[in-house]
């Protein structure tokens, strides 16, 4: 399969792995955060840690659009979709997330209507069909899927269709970036950049990392050969003392970005005064939300919204593990009662959150694998 | 003990405490587990002290008789490859075979939905006929129902079954030991995929037909020259591969360790799978069957799987150790790897 299969050669593999081995000074310990979520599903699907010097922690970001919903917001959402004749659509991955009544799978049991989608221009169609109804996209992501949730809204206006909503849950990386450089108790070396977020918004929005704050950054394609030819590029600015933003991922990422992407954001979209995240608590100018000129197809605007603030259990440590301080088997529920099938957290739900990818792929592999690992068949 | 029979109290520590049904319950993973665990196996079934398999035993008169049932949800119910029908009978005699018994005769039940076209029952019926016959067993009886407008689907059945047990197979998780081969029959999420795609949510064509057989030959290919060998069989339906060997490892404690790239797979389930997010492991099969034979035993089984007609493509795909204890491993070509877990829930609408 192109662009799949020479991403995961076993022989540019080995060889990307020993360029690591021998870029890294043994003497160093190396931190690394891989902002995306989709980076850190790779990272475990892959197996990559087995590839790579013990020197070398990777730390998971906050790029997993689930993860860092607050569970106001779902409820939110689902206060709306009580209403009858309201059809609450929204993606595959938020369909298991807690609300403090239940996840929206929980909620259709009881009779709501949830419906999952692949993109937003399904839920307009749903609403194209179903003149009767009124379909709420309850939009999730960072600037990666924003776009087409803006596009959505830009043909709803265009035809004039009066039976779609969108509550909108977007928000922007930058601002999470900056509040996991301004915490306190984290220290980093490098990042391994957003992939899918950056083909819409470019790397130039990453330079002041490099500029202010003297860290390396490389946007990264998704396949393991990306990855690791990432953390060489990386491995290499360190070794020589710099700090530049560089582009792995250049067969999609655009160093500017795409700029009819962010037109159509520019065109639906303004920036909130303040959002807030579930474990990095309020941060100014961290979301968007639906310009006027939409407003009636803001779900926020059309029905009366509960205002819902949840603090997330006490005993969950979400915050610490989506900042990167804590692993998410260092969490006190992790595996106990925080699993995939009954998640606490939401970083146990979506397949990009941390904590259910180190569940998953990760969690039960013994100290005994080292015999298993050579090829079985 | 507080005067509770030591029943009770097995009953008390695996009680299903989930408050209402949701889907997942039906998608073959976790969660189905938990329900016939906690619910069906302790209020319902005669305790054996064996794990719950594809087909129970029945002893009549000193005569073992394999007995089975199954029920066909599937939406739509024709799509490239197969139907509903064809469906429920190739599912039922896949349950017995896989349970080391050639299947004798089904029974079916109809639930039909009020507007049914008498067109799209018949050819239903017709297809059924067809697959009983392709699989060489008799249809003996039935029943029917009507329901409301917009109960059913259309149409959903049920298929029962009894068989004979083939001589000299064991088919039983306690029985596998580490170093046991792991035999899969041919490549995997052809049907997941065909029904995913046949539903048209997903603007998505792939050039792809569901694998629904009757995989009795097959099984009897390997019992010819294996049957000594053979520790346990499975057929990897809802929940895919990944879970029907977790459940295995569960069952008897050991790790399952499974080589990436010996998995058979087209590129076209490989494909979608990739773009819609999905792990192949976790796709349905209706046509394919997973046997674990003795590693002395394993080559003859292959040969004789390779020279059946639809087992060419059949292979052995990894082995039985004794760690990761209770897990499936899976290694890549690299030398990376990966737990795989059972299904949990299920993102997909039902398929099958």
């Amino acid at each position: 399969m192109r662009y799949v299969d020479e991403f995961r050669d076993p022989e540019l593999i080995t060889k990307a792995s020993e360029e690591i081995y021998r870029l890294a000074d043994p003497d160093r310990h190396y931190r690394i955060m891989e902002v995306c979520g989709g980076h850190t599903h790779a990272i475990y699907r892959f197996g990559l840690k087995d590839v790579l010097p013990s020197n070398i922690e990777l730390i998971h970001g906050p790029g997993c659009p689930v993860c860092v919903l607050p569970m106001g917001r779902i409820d939110d959402g689902l206060a709306v979709a009580k209403n009858s004749n309201v059809v609450f659509a929204a993606f595959g991955d938020m369909m298991r997330v807690p609300g403090t009544h239940g996840s929206p799978f929980e909620h259709k049991a009881r009779g709501t209507d949830v419906r999952i989608v692949y993109s937003p221009a399904d839920a307009l169609q749903i609403a194209r069909k179903n003149p009767e109804k009124h379909v709420m996209f309850f939009a999730i992501g960072f600037e990666t899927t924003a776009p087409s949730t803006a596009l959505t809204l830009m043909r709803a206006k265009a035809e004039g269709i009066k039976n779609f909503s969108v509550f909108c849950n977007h928000v922007t990386i930058i601002p999470a970036i900056r509040a996991i450089l301004d915490s306190p108790d984290m220290r980093l070396d490098a990042f391994i950049g957003p992939g899918h977020v950056s083909t819409v918004i470019g790397c130039r929005p990453y330079e002041w990392i490099a500029r202010n704050e003297g860290k390396p950054v490389v946007t990264s394609g998704f396949e393991p050969l990306d990855l690791l030819q990432s953390l060489v590029m990386l491995l290499r600015q360190l070794r020589a003392g710099e700090a530049r933003v560089e582009n792995q991922y250049k067969r999609v990422v655009p160093w500017e970005g795409n700029r009819a992407a962010l037109k159509a954001m520019a065109e639906v979209f303004q920036l909130r005064p303040y959002f807030e995240w579930r474990g990095l608590g309020f941060i100014s100018q961290s979301a968007l939300k639906i310009r006027d000129e939409y407003a009636e197809w803001d779900a926020e605007q059309r029905f009366p919204i509960p205002g819902t603030r949840v603090t997330d259990p006490k005993a969950a440590q979400c915050g610490e593990v989506l900042k990167g301080v804590l692993k998410p088997a260092q969490c006190k529920l992790f595996g106990n009662e925080c699993t995939p099938e009954h998640p606490i957290g939401a970083l146990m739900v979506s397949s990009e959150g941390s904590c259910a990818a180190y569940y998953n792929y990760e969690h039960r592999k013994a100290a005994a694998m080292v015999t298993s690992i050579s090829s079985v068949a | 003990m507080n005067g509770k029979s030591a029943v009770e109290s097995a009953r008390a520590a695996t009680r299903f405490r989930d408050p209402q049904i949701e889907m997942a319950h039906g998608a073959g993973g976790k969660a189905s587990r938990r329900l016939v665990e906690g619910l069906f196996a302790p209020l319902l079934y005669q305790s054996t002290g064996e794990a719950l398999g594809d087909a129970a035993r029945v002893r009549i008169d000193g005569t073992a008789i394999a007995v089975t049932t199954d029920s066909f949800v599937v939406r739509p119910l024709r799509f490239p490859g197969g139907s509903i029908g064809e469906l429920a009978v190739n599912g039922t005699m896949n349950d017995l075979a896989v349970s080391g018994a050639e299947g004798h005769a089904l029974v079916a039940t109809f639930v039909l939905e009020e507007g049914l076209p008498t067109s799209v029952l018949e050819a239903e019926v017709r297809a059924m006929a067809g697959a009983a016959e392709r699989a060489g067993v008799v249809m003996v009886g039935g029943d029917t129902k009507v329901v409301e407008r917009g109960k059913a689907d259309g149409m959903y059945i049920t298929t029962t079954g009894i068989g004979r047990f083939m001589p000299q197979v064991t088919v039983d998780a306690k029985s596998v030991r580490a170093g046991d081969k792991i035999l899969l029959s041919g490549p995997i999420g052809d049907h997941g995929i065909t029904i995913l795609l046949a539903r048209g949510e997903l603007d998505l064509e792939a050039n792809l037909a569901s694998d629904t057989r009757c995989i009795l030959s097959l099984v009897q290919a390997v019992a010819s020259e294996a049957a000594p060998g053979i520790r346990w069989m499975r057929d990897p339906t809802r929940g895919g591969v990944a879970t029907t060997l977790n459940e295995l490892a569960r069952d008897c404690g050991l790790g399952i360790v499974l080589s990436e790239e010996e998995i058979p797979m087209r590129d076209e389930v490989r494909g979608a799978c990739e773009l819609l997010g999905l792990d192949p492991l976790h796709i349905a099969n209706e046509g394919q069957f997973l046997a674990v034979v003795a590693p002395e035993y394993a080559d003859a089984a292959l040969n004789a799987l390779n020279q059946a007609e639809g087992g060419e493509d059949a292979c052995i795909i990894g082995e039985v150790r004794s760690e990761p204890a209770c897990a499936v491993l899976v290694t890549t070509r690299y030398g990376g790897s990966r737990i795989v877990d059972m299904l949990v829930g299920d993102p997909l609408p039902r398929i099958c």
